[in-house]
């Protein structure tokens, strides 16, 4: 049989994808219907609380719960000593992250936890929990980290890629690149070498981590939460508590943002032990200050870079060497950082070295496109002060430089088809790269790059005895996703987008999922639901072509219904999709497709960014005055939503350009753990962001598309600093750009 | 602490409820009466999450105690639609795609129809300071003041 | 705890001077609430005063106009009259917060709270405002800039309250300005705040001022000298300097999360200036 596939993804017409249809889970979104995190309850449900260390570094000496226990209304109390003994290195460091060990590592670490009849008793009960810390010294920055005589989070846990004579705050170092850099540097008319440094950010989603856990007596348990990825949670909790995964059913909320930080669990584990304790559900929510204090942030930075550049613009050698500290555990974004910094760029010589440092601050989780940002930073900026100092245009230099098909990437693979040229290319030709701009007005441009990802994903399709269809999914639908495998589901079976519902499994009802990451979804579940949908398909061709008596060769899909494939196999009407369901109980039963799939495949992502900035040369205030965003989205399923990532990824890295930081005092407290100081971007501070959709297929998937949702916050912190630079004649090397640094940068001019 | 007795209007029905003096009415909307649509995403006023109506004023539930709904209206989201009607603001967020995940929702739709029923021609400065106490972290603010100025011109003709 | 909302305000000083343990007065509780939950503050008795008519009030008074304690900064900025005699003083009263905050707070609120970066206060001292002052022994007067005394500190006995702030006539071609830095557009504690009310005879001289600034001492600072500075001048370039200047050297700022030394110090001037010339603008102009 013939299934219509059409995979030749460049030149397939559409009839749904591509389209803008409304997202069928927005009515309850906009009815406040729509149950997230904190929306769930069940019936005798306790409140859990969690008690955090207000050292940043600390020996916890011992830990007396006995009055909290006494307590009326308090159910249970568990600490470190309540949880199992875990073998497993990365597993052991996220038990130790929700719940210390023998050592507090930062202001905010969970060191113990109450569950109680009402909030109002259980935070009653937090406060008479007796810790007998001894405070340590400590260290949040990551320069001071790395020197020898820094104190020690973690002695001995460095791995075998660090050489001997570091501090023990290194646990790892990263080599990436080709080519020879002193040669390629010695070809250069100038090489710039500077420092740059960027400050922790936090993901920032609205919605605090929320669950509400149940456990029976039995051993069998339930859990609801806000996660990016329910199997993700199953897996760490089971492990975490020496439960078996299929005892463990986590069902995903919906969920108020993530961003990344809602790739790991911070409540969840200690939910299901209090909850194992008392014989009760519990439910737990972070209040903000908790969200700041004990999850996310991302890494802050200090990178080293030399590159060198003829006059007429071409680099002869990209080098940087990355530091980041990623809080207090292992596995800062260091590596991405490092294999991302060049990406853009087709270099001869190339080489990047990063350093992955642990500090007292709360271990960094994953931030939209986890630690590029910080790294195209550093290098947009330095090839826009070499093209600035030549006299040439910017996106010139950077159209001379980029890398194409068949460029050897800097990290170590050969491009294939990629959209980085055609990004310049439209920003060269927008309207807004050759308006004219006033006084103390600058104008910056920087590119991006992000990897995307593919994974492990699960679908089943459900064909309904009336002909709709349903579409299981394992991924949480964080900004429209239903949306989007809902309208490959209709393209694919030729149905309207109305007759299919898409909804989010929970882990009982599908096989193992990656977590909603590295713009994997629309790529990924896109594929899965497509092959679903594609078996179906074959299945219905076996059923039409059994009903006219007929082999299954000789049938074709064709349009949302099957037919004969040539008047040969005799004068059959085609039948509908419809009509097959309806018939499906006679002619074998139920009709589904399922797909699972570890997806290869995900085409790399680009974009370019262009910033216009005013600057107040008295305050060193910075207003955003234009901005526009111009990416390669393989397909736009969905523009509108592709769109929206590229505007809020680009808003984030506004936000992170000019004010969001996390503050540290000299006693390594966080001194901004709230919304009022932690400044992200509201809505006066912004214009309209534009954006211009470009699609250069992505050759891995039936229809073209490419992961979208993290490559837009990789230009904007270079494209802002770049533009201030231009309005200003100074350049900030050090981010935010809050006004205080920049008035004196103006001043010292 | 004893708790107190409430008598109030919430979505035009009358309530009553009982909470504990220095309780939310945020917290007595979610959990006492299962009116979750409106979000707690900071409890201290900064993020407009849980934006409701008290006696016709813009205000966050998280800010307001409880015991100060005695005799007064509240108006939340889940008061918004009218049967199976929409409210234009709520139809435009979905057309425009104003959403993403959704938690900051509710509140945007409450600010903005505040916003509307003071100024229904805004200017898109004004209506981006009016919910510059309400935060978003998915759209970038663009298609949330699209909708919302594609909203006022469209109840605007309507009269 | 317990909460009680009197309904007037002779009831209210007899509770609150009657109060065991700790009480605390609930206006708008825009601070007080936040206060709260984060467990800096953890009173006995919360003594709502929105239950109370007359402190509902902005009323004329001798040309000027009384605002009582529980009117909200939504409410001030609707008074087309009061924003029309005292343009300043309402625009700081409407830069705190969000609209969802201005919903609730309160001018007295934002006053005794006592924040050195209080947004109304510079305005108020700028203007001369008088609180009044009501307690177990009656009631006083006191002039804005004597209520707070430090951070979070202010001069009232226990027992008293402000129950309304008043703001004095307004003479011809008299207005006030108030100006903050934050690093946002919205939703920011001021890093600075500057306020000017002044006075202008029909040549454009300045004959009277007075300059306020905020977040850059313990306390709300009235600055002498910056007035000095306009009073006699047409408000041009060498007044604006000596004004500027006179502001500088009276900020005596601490370095925090929100900014430094030098960059309030360096503000502070800036700000008052560009306060001045919209002050001077709404009065009238130059001549």
């Amino acid at each position: 049989m013939a299934l219509d596939n059409k995979t030749d993804a460049g030149k397939r017409q559409f009839k749904i994808v591509g389209t803008r249809p409304l997202r069928p889970d927005g009515v309850d979104k906009v009815t406040g219907r729509a149950r997230f995190g904190a929306d769930m309850s069940a019936p005798g449900m306790l409140v859990g609380a969690v008690l955090r260390s207000p050292h940043p570094h600390a020996q916890i000496r011992s830990i007396d719960t006995t009055r909290a226990r006494a307590l009326p209304g308090v159910h249970a109390v568990v600490t470190r000593a309540d949880f199992p003994t875990v073998d497993d290195a990365a597993i052991a460091d996220i038990l130790d992250n929700c719940m210390a060990g023998d050592k507090a590592l930062y202001d905010g670490h969970a060191v113990a936890a109450v569950a109680a009849a009402s909030g109002a008793v259980a935070r009653h009960a937090l406060e008479l929990i007796a810790v007998d810390y001894a405070p340590l010294p400590f260290v949040t920055d990551v320069d001071a980290a790395m020197k020898p005589d820094a104190p020690a989070l973690h002695p001995s846990r460095a791995d075998e890629t660090v050489p001997p004579g570091l501090s023990a705050n290194v646990m790892a170092r990263h080599q990436f690149g080709h080519g020879d850099i002193e040669a390629g540097l010695a070809a250069a008319d100038r090489v710039l070498e500077r420092s740059y440094r960027t400050e922790a950010t936090h993901q920032g989603y609205i919605e605090p981590h929320a669950c509400l856990a149940s456990v029976g007596p039995d051993g069998k348990a339930d859990l609801w939460c806000c996660t990016q990825g329910q199997y993700m949670v199953r897996n760490t909790c089971a492990a975490i508590l020496g439960m078996e995964q299929g005892s463990l059913r986590v069902t995903p909320s919906e969920i108020g943002g993530g961003f990344g930080g809602k790739t790991t669990v911070f409540l969840e584990p200690v939910a299901l032990l209090l909850s194992k304790k008392a014989g009760r559900p519990v439910k737990m929510v972070m209040s903000r200050d908790e969200v700041f204090r004990a999850s996310g942030p991302t890494a802050s930075t200090s990178i080293d870079v030399r590159i060198g550049m003829t006059k007429d613009g071409r680099i002869t050698a990209g080098f940087a060497e990355l530091r980041y500290q990623g809080g207090a555990y292992p596995g800062s974004p260091v590596d991405m950082g490092s294999m991302s910094a060049f990406a853009p760029y087709d270099l001869e010589h190339v080489k990047t070295i990063g350093w992955d440092v642990v500090t007292n601050r709360p271990k960094q989780a994953a931030y939209r496109a986890p630690g590029a940002p910080m790294a195209a930073f550093a290098v947009e900026s330095a090839i826009d002060e070499l093209a600035r100092g030549f006299g040439l245009d910017p996106l010139e230099v950077r159209l001379k430089n980029a890398a194409r098909e068949g460029t050897r990437a800097s990290y170590g693979p050969t491009f294939p088809a990629i959209g980085l040229e055609a990004t310049l290319r439209a920003a060269k030709d927008h309207p807004h790269w050759s308006a004219p701009l006033g006084p103390n007005q600058g104008r910056g441009v920087a590119c991006g790059f992000w990897f995307n990802f593919g994974g492990d994903t699960c679908v089943s399709l459900n064909i309904t005895p009336d002909g709709t269809v349903t579409v299981s999914e394992g991924n949480p639908d964080i900004g429209g996703s239903r949306a989007s495998m809902s309208m490959m589901a209709a393209e694919e079976l030729g149905i309207p987008y109305e007759k299919v519902r898409t909804i989010i499994a929970d882990t009982g009802s599908l096989g193992q999922n990656d977590v909603t990451d590295g713009s994997r979804v629309t790529f990924a579940v896109g594929l899965a639901t497509i092959e679903a949908a594609r078996a179906a398909k074959r299945e219905m061709c076996k059923r039409a072509a059994q009903v006219w008596g007929i082999d299954a060769d000789a049938v074709i899909w064709e349009d949302g219904a099957v037919r004969p494939v040539s008047p040969n196999a005799g004068k059959h009407p085609p039948m509908t999709l419809a009509e097959i369901a309806a018939i499906a109980s006679n002619t074998g039963g139920p009709i589904a497709g399922h797909c699972e799939v570890n997806a290869e495949g995900a085409g790399v992502s680009f974009g370019t960014h262009i910033a216009d900035t005013e600057v107040d040369p008295e305050t060193g205030a910075v207003k955003i005055l234009r901005y526009t965003v111009l990416q390669d989205a393989g397909k736009a399923v969905h523009p509108d939503y592709v769109e929206g990532q590229f505007q809020g990824g680009a808003v984030q890295g506004i936000g992170w350009a000019l004010n969001e930081e996390y503050i540290y005092g000299d006693d390594g407290r966080l001194q901004n753990a709230g919304f009022l100081d932690y400044r992200i971007p509201v809505a006066s501070d912004l214009p309209m962001i534009d954006t211009v959709i470009l699609e250069i297929p992505n050759p891995g998937h039936p229809y073209g598309v490419r992961g979208v949702g993290e490559t837009p916050i990789v230009p904007p912190l270079a494209a802002v600093a770049n533009a201030v630079s231009h309005a200003t004649g100074v350049r900030l090397t050090h981010l935010p750009i809050s006004p205080p640094r920049l008035l004196a940068a103006i001043r010292a001019k | 602490m004893s708790a107190i007795h409430v008598t109030t209007t919430i979505n035009n029905d009358a309530t009553e409820f009982l909470c504990a003096p220095d309780e939310t009415l945020l917290d007595v909307l979610r959990d006492r009466l299962g009116l979750t649509g409106s979000k707690e995403g900071c409890g201290s006023g900064d993020c407009g999450a849980c934006s409701v109506m008290l006696d016709g004023r813009l205000v966050c539930a998280c800010l307001v105690l409880g015991a100060e709904a005695e005799g007064r209206t509240v108006a939340t989201i889940e008061g918004m639609a009218v049967g199976e009607t929409l409210h234009p603001l709520q139809r435009k967020f979905l057309e425009h795609a104003a959403l993403q995940c959704g938690i900051c929702t509710p509140g945007f739709l409450i600010a903005a129809k505040a916003l509307l029923e003071r100024h229904p021609d805004p200017t898109e400065e004004e209506a981006r300071y009016w919910l510059a106490g309400n935060l978003c972290r998915c759209t970038g603010y663009d298609k949330i003041i699209r909708a919302v100025l594609d909203a006022a011109a469209e109840m605007r003709e309507a009269g | 705890m317990q909460y009680i909302s009197p309904t007037t305000v002779d009831e209210a000083v007899h509770a609150l001077s009657s109060a065991t343990g700790a009480c605390r007065i609930l206006a708008g509780g825009t601070d007080l609430l936040v206060q709260m939950r984060a467990g800096m503050k953890r009173p006995d008795t919360l003594l709502d005063i929105k239950r109370i008519d007359a402190l509902h009030q902005i009323t004329a008074e001798d040309g000027g106009w009384r605002i009582g304690a529980a009117v909200s900064g939504a409410e001030m900025g609707e008074h087309a009259a009061l924003v029309s005699d005292w343009p300043g003083v309402v625009e700081a009263v409407n830069l705190i917060g969000s609209t969802q905050i201005q919903g609730r707070a309160t001018m007295a609120g934002n006053l005794c709270n006592a924040s050195p970066a209080a947004d109304s206060v510079p305005a108020l001292v700028a203007a001369n405002a008088v609180a009044r002052v009501v307690g177990p022994h009656g009631q006083r007067d006191v002039a804005v800039l004597d209520i707070p005394s430090g951070p979070g500190k202010t001069t009232l006995e226990p027992g008293e309250f402000v129950a309304s702030t008043y703001l004095p006539a307004r003479g011809a071609r008299s207005a006030d300005a108030y100006l903050r830095f934050i690093p946002r557009t919205e939703m920011d504690i001021a890093v600075v705040g500057a306020a000017v009310s002044l006075t202008l005879d029909a040549d454009g001289i300045c004959t009277a001022a007075r300059v306020a600034l905020g977040a850059v001492a313990p306390k709300v600072l009235l600055v002498e000298a910056a007035a000095r500075a306009l009073i006699g001048s047409r408000l041009d370039a060498p007044a604006l300097d000596a004004l500027a200047e006179a502001c500088s050297a009276a900020a005596k700022p601490i370095a925090d999360k929100r900014g430094t030394v030098e960059f309030r110090t360096q503000v502070a001037g800036v700000l008052a200036r560009r306060a001045t010339l919209i002050a001077q603008t709404r009065a009238g102009g130059p001549a």
